[in-house]
């Protein structure tokens, strides 16, 4: 089991006539994610890939399009940031369950107004729409296959690193995350699901939504979170981890040692008028129950030694 | 992106944010002809210099002063406040050079307000935020009296309601001082907000906002910071940019798409992803801040770095005096270690290698990176996790020492 993704998830690709979402989506392919459609406005009609007996992937105008043809439940963002926005909107529309966003720069401005369409769904209608990121390394439920492969990977990261398992990973950065994965890997451990929620300041499903679906789902047995300076959404996850958390969870939060006032790489990632800092949200984190690891080193050795 | 006080004060006039009549000044000669243009303007004598630098205080640390006694005074106080080394609490110890002055009209205020505006990333949406306790540092006033300020949070499909302009207005004390002067106000609160949200702000703030005598609303200052993400649609930010107030190692890296940020510290760090480089440097500083160990930098080179953008970066990080030890630290995902492994090879090799290189390389092809370390020919030490990293680094320098 797992959580958001699995192998029966089928995936349309938003810009995968560009470089990077071409890429990508012959690498989830090869993963064994079911990449089922493209969509590019403009290049309808093409396929991706075709191979002598294989037709490739049909590219389609739209998403609604391409929903309709395949039955895609899932997108996943590879276009610019000036137009970013709109495609998560043209996603939620066509009526997708889930959107990963992996475009980094989308202007803040636009994400509020995503975010207010997103937020006006019914929280109990199971046909809403999710967001994963944007500005995120994506989601994966790895599989058990040679590297991890036979999993449902949807986003940039490097698959073979993860295993198969039952802990859940949920982070704001990308490599941080594959450091945590490498880690829980060579110690024998596998993942239930690996999320990058992404490091802009307004974006899609935050800690305390991912938690929620970890500590809701019977295959996933521990948690690794990790955070970073900026915002409130680490004091949030705590305030939620004392309330409803029964599953031991293990944190890390980057930025100890970053100056304030300084953006550093990630739009969210900035200590502003002296909120946001890794001190206070460890100590947030410790006084509800969160083994937070000293070091960066430390990520899956710490949840370890709460795992009897 | 930070920009001047005068330059936010020109948006505030093009969207209908009232500002009193000033000129940005250059030199102590156009300033002394800027006071006398606007004491024959207003027919007010009373003129104030301002120092225009990116950081906020600069009425304590002397950057600020008002000319009772005409053009003359004004020009005295230009030649004072111009070229010096303003200090404040925002500056660092370092101070920040005063370059520009903005020449404004003195005006009879009744009161100083606070008024601001920024994006609150836990609601997700745009807050305003109004306090009767004008002047003072807003955040101390958050954290000292937290009820003496009133924040709304405006809805992006309605845009700021006239009922929130009110509640605002009611919270600064403004209805005692009659219906033009709440007007005034909700006219300004409604402009500041047309103005964030087109102009791709993350904060706009007066502070003071001040009433007059005459019953008017004012904005005495200005500070607007945009949205760095909002830059491919908005071409003209790139003369509103004042470069010397940039760290120009920020600058450099910023042109060939990398984050940088310079620290105070002795290890050079680059890193791929920003988490993995905060985390870097938090490592480097348990491990070595005991024996004077810190990073002199944060470097992320990004996801998907070309082997150019590598070399680019490690170069900035050689030519850094103050480094004296640096450390990689690569988890190739669609980022290749051999990709890494030659960049830092050939900027190495350009510039030449004395300090002590520690690399640590995991995931997509890291076996062929190392190999192209280890033939390099040049003296790099290999570690296996980021601690043995972090380990290896302090011993250097320590060892160095």
């Amino acid at each position: 089991m797992s959580i958001l993704v699995t192998r029966d998830t089928k995936v349309v690709v938003q810009g995968i006539t560009g470089s990077a979402g071409g890429f990508h989506a012959r690498q989830m392919l090869a993963y064994g994610t079911q990449v089922v459609a493209g969509a590019t406005p403009g290049r309808g009609g093409e396929s991706f890939e075709p191979a002598p007996g294989k037709p490739g992937v049909p590219v389609f105008q739209s998403v609604k399009q391409a929903v309709k043809a395949t039955g895609a439940d899932t997108s996943c963002i590879f276009v610019p940031p000036p137009v970013a926005a709109d495609a998560i909107l043209e996603a939620v529309d066509a009526g997708v369950r889930l959107v990963v966003c992996i475009t980094e720069g989308i202007p803040v401005m636009d994400m509020i107004k995503v975010r207010r369409v997103l937020d006006a769904q019914d929280p109990r209608s199971p046909t809403r729409t999710r967001l994963i990121g944007p500005n995120c390394p994506g989601i994966i439920t790895p599989g058990t296959g040679e590297g991890s492969t036979g999993g449902c990977k949807i986003g940039i990261m490097p698959g073979h690193v993860h295993k198969a398992g039952h802990i859940g990973v949920v982070s704001r950065s990308g490599t941080l995350t594959y450091e945590a994965v490498g880690q829980l890997t060579a110690l024998g451990i596998g993942q239930s699901t690996c999320i990058g929620i992404g490091g802009d300041p307004v974006a899609g499903l935050d800690f305390v939504d991912v938690l929620g679906l970890f500590q809701d789902d019977p295959d996933t047995h521990g948690v690794i979170m990790i955070g970073e300076i900026g915002g409130g959404a680490e004091e949030r996850a705590a305030a939620f981890i004392k309330a409803k958390m029964t599953k031991p969870v293990a944190a890390f939060i980057a930025g100890t040692t970053a100056p304030p006032g300084k953006r550093m790489g990630h739009a969210g990632a900035i200590i502003a008028g002296g909120k946001g800092t890794a001190a206070e949200k460890i100590k947030a984190l410790e006084a509800a129950g969160v083994k937070v690891a000293p070091t960066p080193s430390d990520m899956a050795t710490t949840l370890k030694s709460m795992m009897s | 992106m930070k920009i001047h006080e005068y330059q936010a004060k020109a948006l505030f006039a093009k969207y209908g944010v009232r500002i009193p009549r000033g000129y940005p000044a250059f030199s102590v000669d156009e300033a002394e002809q800027r006071a006398r243009q606007l004491a024959s303007e207003t027919g007010g004598a009373v003129v104030v210099v301002k120092a225009q630098i990116h950081a906020g205080g600069r009425g304590k640390g002397g950057g600020v002063k008002v000319a009772r006694g005409g053009a003359a005074e004004a020009r005295a106080l230009a030649e004072k406040i111009l070229g010096m080394r303003l200090v404040t609490h925002q500056t660092g110890p370092g101070g920040q050079t005063v370059r520009r002055l903005y020449i404004e009209q003195g005006l009879d205020m009744a009161r100083e307000l606070y008024l601001g505006a920024v994006v609150d990333r836990d609601r997700r949406r745009i807050a305003f935020m109004a306090s009767t306790e004008g002047g003072m540092e807003i955040e101390k006033v958050a954290a000292q009296t937290p009820e003496k300020i009133v924040t709304v949070h405006v809805d992006p499909a309605i845009g700021l309601a006239g009922y929130q302009a009110r509640e605002l207005a009611d919270a600064l004390g403004l209805y005692k001082d009659g219906k033009a002067t709440v007007a005034s106000f909700t006219t300004l609160v409604g402009a500041l907000y047309d103005l964030f949200v087109k102009e791709d702000c993350s904060l706009c703030e007066i502070n003071p906002l001040v009433v007059l005598k005459t019953g008017e609303v004012v904005a005495l200052d200005a500070k607007i910071n945009f949205d760095d993400n909002a830059d491919f649609r908005h071409p003209e930010w790139d003369e509103l940019r004042d470069r010397d107030e940039e760290d120009p190692a920020e600058l450099e890296a910023k042109k060939v798409g990398l984050n940088y940020v310079s620290l105070d510290g002795n290890v050079g760090c680059l890193v791929n992803g920003a988490g993995l480089a905060m985390a870097t440097m938090d490592i480097i500083k348990h491990v070595g801040a005991e024996s004077g160990v810190t990073p002199a930098n944060f470097l992320d080179v990004g996801g998907s770095a070309t082997k150019e953008q590598v070399t680019t970066a490690f170069k900035m990080i050689l030519r850094s005096p103050k480094v004296k030890a640096i450390l990689v630290n690569i988890f190739g995902g669609i980022m290749k270690c051999d990709v890494v492994a030659t960049g830092v090879v050939a900027a190495a090799k350009e510039l030449g290698l004395n300090v002590p290189l520690i690399v640590r390389l995991e995931g997509t092809n890291v076996e062929l990176g190392r190999k192209i370390l280890n033939e390099s020919g040049l003296k790099i030490v290999a570690a296996t996790t980021m601690a043995d990293g972090a380990r290896k680094v302090v011993a250097a320098i320590g060892g160095a020492r």
